[in-house]
């Protein structure tokens, strides 16, 4: 449960970038290993990549492809707040981050369906 | 109806009461004590919990003292959020008829609703919050134009009350208790800006360390809870910024 203080909009913005920075963590070795079969085991990662076309895992991608922009349009967000004159839309900031994290994973999903 | 000497005018109407859970004990032990405080017309969070040390419970302790919203010291805890009770409207934040009232977040309770804030005034004096003149009486005084950038950023952060509230809203000091926190980074940042101090490269250097501003995580929680509507994640970028330039100069 969140607690009452923790219960404001930038707040959660804090948490998404840090669920999605830690969520990215775990996924890049993966990746990273998916990767490395090109060259130490190909037929591997030809089947791999063939039972990944079924529609649960473009669902997963669809995930993976928000946390990704969703922790870049963040981290931009933050970057904006650190390095620039103070601005006092911060919570827009926030949803903006987030509505633009939708509009590139929905995109991806349009154009993998 | 509250009449001229704060009690109920006699009515038909049942008298409303708020069930008020008060966190009880020290810093050892303690939980909650359920008590039953009549509801009046614009009555404040401080109002009830003064109510249940006159009329209910006269070991119950607390801070107050101006009542008014200037001297910081009646922060507590209420239904989880920090506030500054004595400016706070019951009607504001019951809810379902219930309240929750604990001390302050991030220090040391003392007894009941009273909390040790020496930490939280010790580090406005380790973050350098005090002003280093460099003239003397004898010497002009130099001009400060109100319309400056230094100024205005100065002004922005300068009506603090001390009351504690954005320290005990701040995840990072629960997190890292040496953290100097937003209260004491927010009056450097008034210094920062004042360029008749002499203390800029030490307050930089305390600023820039491991206790310093780079903790900051910006969930704004201090500026979201700061009852004189301060925001010290702005004083606390802008003092981000001014290491970063000190730190490529080399100066800390």
């Amino acid at each position: 449960m969140i607690r009452p203080h923790r219960n404001h909009p930038l707040w959660f913005a804090f948490i998404v970038h840090r669920l999605s920075g830690l969520a990215l963590v775990i996924f890049l070795p993966m990746h990273f290993y998916v990767l490395g079969m090109a060259l130490t085991n190909v037929d591997q990662l030809d089947s791999f990549l063939q039972w990944s076309n079924n529609p649960v895992s473009k669902a997963a991608e669809f995930g993976l492809v928000f946390l990704l922009a969703v922790h870049l349009f963040g981290g931009l967000r933050l970057l904006v707040l650190e390095n620039f004159d103070w601005r006092d839309w911060q919570k827009s900031l926030a949803a903006a981050s987030a509505g633009l994290a939708f509009v590139v994973a929905g995109g991806f999903l349009l154009n993998v369906v | 109806m509250v009449g001229a000497n704060n009690k109920p005018e006699e009515t038909d109407q049942p008298e409303v009461m708020i069930e008020v859970s008060v966190w009880r004990g020290d810093a050892e032990a303690g939980g909650f004590r359920t008590y039953h405080v009549p509801s009046r017309q614009s009555q404040t969070v401080l109002d009830i919990v003064t109510y249940i040390q006159r009329n209910l419970d006269p070991e119950l302790t607390y801070r107050f003292a101006c009542r008014v919203g200037m001297c910081g010291s009646c922060g507590m805890t209420v239904n989880g959020k920090p506030r500054w009770t004595c400016r706070t409207h019951a009607s504001q934040v019951i809810s379902n008829g219930k309240l929750t009232i604990e001390p302050l977040r991030n220090m040391t309770k003392v007894k009941d609703l009273a909390v040790d804030m020496t930490p939280f005034f010790d580090k406005w004096v380790e973050a350098k919050g005090a002003f280093v003149p460099t003239k003397t009486r004898h010497d002009e005084i130099e001009a400060i134009k109100p319309d400056s950038k230094e100024r205005r950023a100065a002004d922005a952060a300068v009506e603090c009350i001390n009351c504690g509230v954005c320290y005990s809203a701040c995840d990072v000091v629960a997190w890292k208790p040496d953290y100097l926190g937003p209260a004491a980074i927010n009056r450097s940042w008034t210094l920062v800006n004042d360029p008749r101090d002499g203390a800029q490269a030490e307050r930089l250097k305390v600023l820039a360390s491991d206790a310093g501003c780079s903790n900051c995580h910006s969930h704004q929680s201090c500026a979201t809870y700061c009852p004189n509507l301060l925001n010290p994640t702005r004083s606390i970028a802008g003092v981000k910024r001014r290491v970063m330039v000190a730190a490529l100069k080399g100066e800390v």
